[in-house]
């Protein structure tokens, strides 16, 4: 199969959106950063002029835009940029889109996407490297994606803005560059369905988002120490596939997750409580985590370096949890 | 007396739509002082002809968002009393199934848009249907209704910007009921805090056409709107109302006390009018108004008019009964349509 980027597959998914739906629209079309891959969002500009919206800086207005549209009968692709602009926006965000549907007793859609580009980036500093989507996970009515492989992003993005629901569709910034086998053909992947990204007998490790990449790195360490580590990405948080988690966890008998949200109230104190609560009885040993310590986020590398979720750090608590007894 | 451009079918249209807003409102505080509903509430009364107005010009397909303040919009847009009474009562048979209540009723099959309870966020989704509106290349038009407070928010400002850069096909109504409001340094309802004098300068920097009109003036108001529509239906870009009311003195306090009850004779008799808010009901009831001047301009009699009263009255009374009589929601339904 052919090999592309992460970027270029997300540029296919909103090429054939837009071609295959008048009613699909961009606002805002930094989707891919401010890299070098960013030039490749060039040919959707020529091809779509008229269905490209560049909107001010005003990340509320924006948000709430995207919801009044979708419940409009559009269904826009909004693009809030740095994912800790998405602040600016919460209220139409979890007070609009999120309970729209709810509060309507189901006589409502609002079919938009929110995109955003989350994590440690590299000297983002305590405004430039948020990753909300834990916060996100704690409102209810929100579908969450946060894919990991170009392969994943394409599918992903194609089930987010064909759904009927207000999806937040996370992208780490240095997912970008990666490359992977991506078919050239139209395809979706279904949300709430994870993937094991290595199969392993002896530990499960959940990642998520660029996080897998340091999971994976980890486990070929590990393997040359005789720990054989199951991947596991979740793909999205709403839904979540908890029935996949379970069954990894049933067989290997052990957990770390790992994951660049905050500790506190986090992805991996989430999916830490749910194995605890429904799979106890799996457990061998008690369930690690590794995520970004709960102090904002500095700007000189060494320190930013000391609270990012890497590799090194995966290994550590595999074998704090192996060596558990 | 705008009322005389009105002809008699428009005009008695809008009567209407204002006498059962009024009916209900009255209705509402009525049940909510029997306690059959919690929660904080927000009632219309004094606001009837620029909701009656506006509505009475909108097409059947423009889309509506409106706020905490909704009943007299969903009511004066002809939805269903029977469900709205319902719903605030947070039965199962309500339009949302108990789940909106008061501050958010949503009757989407006409037209309504989510109902925002956060100030401002209605502008946000009216704005945002007129883009969709756009983007279909749909020829309706987005109405928002807020009151005056919203644009204490910087997210109306911003949806300014946008509408007007995009030239999209939206209507703003601020009804500004701040006019006689007591504030919370009296111990009342909160209201405008402001260090503008004049609303209008906000949309009119960016290029926004402004409106200001009487709210209490059926006719001012449904004459703005019509030209408001004419002109952002072609693609000119937004139009902003102001609608100017004075706050009914039973929403002054910081829960809605009935302050005044309606009696329709009261229109042509100010003599028998008396009491601690005579000077609101003389001179600032937009109902009372409306009927003397259906009166005055020969389109209606006053016989007419009180047997569209006791209809109307008839009506809201069914519709407390109905919500009365439905069922709450069972508690296992509380996981449903939380996704499409």
């Amino acid at each position: 199969m052919r090999k592309i980027s992460y970027a270029a597959a997300i540029v296919e998914a909103l090429r054939t959106s837009l071609a295959e739906d008048p009613r699909v629209s961009l606002v805002g079309s930094y989707v891919l950063g401010l890299g070098p891959k960013r030039v490749l969002m060039d040919p959707i500009r020529a091809e779509f002029p008229d269905r490209i919206y560049d909107p001010p800086t005003s990340e509320a207005a924006v948000v709430s835009v995207g919801a009044g549209a979708a419940m409009a009968g559009a269904r826009p692709f909004v693009d809030i940029g740095t994912a800790s602009f998405s602040y600016v926006g919460w209220s139409p965000l979890v007070n609009e889109a999120a309970v729209a549907r709810h509060m309507s007793n189901g006589t409502l859609r609002v079919p938009v996407v929110y995109h955003m580009l989350h994590g440690l980036r590299g000297g983002g500093a305590a405004q430039h490297s948020h990753s909300p989507q834990a916060m996100l996970w704690n409102a209810a009515g929100l579908e969450i994606v946060q894919p990991s492989s170009p392969y994943d992003v394409k599918g992903l993005l194609r089930s987010a803005i064909k759904s009927d629901n207000p999806t937040v569709f996370v992208n780490h910034a240095r997912l970008m560059d990666i490359e992977g086998d991506v078919p050239e053909g139209d395809y979706t992947i279904p949300f709430g369905r994870g993937d094991i990204k290595r199969p392993g007998r002896d530990i499960t490790v959940i990642a998520t988002s660029f996080v897998v990449h340091a999971a994976l790195g980890a486990a070929e360490t590990l393997a040359a120490e005789g720990i054989d580590v199951e991947v596991f990405d979740p793909r999205t948080l709403v839904p979540l596939d908890q029935d996949m988690i379970l069954e990894s966890v049933s067989r290997t008998g052990r957990l770390v997750v790992a994951d660049e949200t905050n500790l506190n109230c986090g992805i991996a104190s989430e999916l830490s409580a749910i194995v605890a609560e429904h799979g106890f009885k799996l457990l061998r040993a008690p369930i690690a985590r590794v995520a970004r310590p709960n102090v904002p986020t500095p700007f000189s590398q060494p320190l930013e370096q000391a609270i990012t979720p890497n590799a090194a750090k995966i290994c550590d608590a595999v074998r704090r949890t192996m060596a558990w007894t | 007396m705008t009322t005389k451009a009105l002809d008699r079918q428009t005009s008695l249209s809008i009567f209407e739509r204002m006498l059962m807003i009024r009916h209900f409102e009255e209705a509402v505080i009525q049940l909510y002082k029997q306690g059959r509903f919690v929660s904080h509430y927000h009632i219309y009364i004094g606001q009837e002809a620029t909701g009656g107005a506006v509505l009475e010009a909108l097409g059947e397909k423009d889309l509506i968002c409106t706020t905490h303040r909704n009943h007299g919009h969903i009511i004066g847009r002809g939805c269903d009393p029977n469900r709205a009474m319902a719903e605030i009562l947070g039965r199962a048979t309500g339009f949302n199934g108990g789940r909106s209540g008061t501050l958010h009723i949503c009757d989407s099959n006409r037209g309504f848009l989510s109902t925002s309870a956060v100030v401002g966020g209605c502008a946000g989704l009216a704005t945002g249907a007129g883009f969709g509106l756009k983007v279909k290349r749909e020829p309706q038009v987005a109405v928002g209704f807020f009151g005056d407070g919203s644009l204490e928010e910087g997210l109306v400002i911003e949806c300014f910007n946008i509408a007007a850069l995009w030239k999209l096909p939206v209507v703003y109504v601020c009804e500004n009921n701040s006019s006689g409001a007591i504030g919370p340094q009296q111990g009342g309802y909160p209201t405008a805090i402001t260090a503008t004098d004049s609303f209008t300068r906000l949309p009119a920097a960016y290029g926004i056409h402004c409106l200001k009109v009487d709210g209490t003036d059926m006719g001012a108001v449904y004459t703005a709107t019509v030209e408001a529509i004419r002109r952002c239906r072609p693609g000119n870009g937004p139009v902003f109302i102001e609608a100017f009311t004075t706050r009914w003195p039973g929403s002054s306090p910081l829960w809605p006390e009935l302050a005044t009850v309606t009696d329709l004779n009261d229109a042509w008799d100010p003599a028998r009018i008396t009491g601690p808010h005579a000077d609101w009901i003389r001179r600032h009831d937009p109902l009372l108004r409306a009927a003397r001047e259906l009166v005055a301009t020969g389109h209606a009699s006053r016989d007419e008019l009180l047997a569209r009263d006791r209809d109307a009255r008839a009506r809201i009374a069914t519709a407390a009964n109905f919500a009365i009589e439905s069922p709450m929601p069972t508690p296992a339904s509380v996981y449903d349509h939380v996704f499409a």
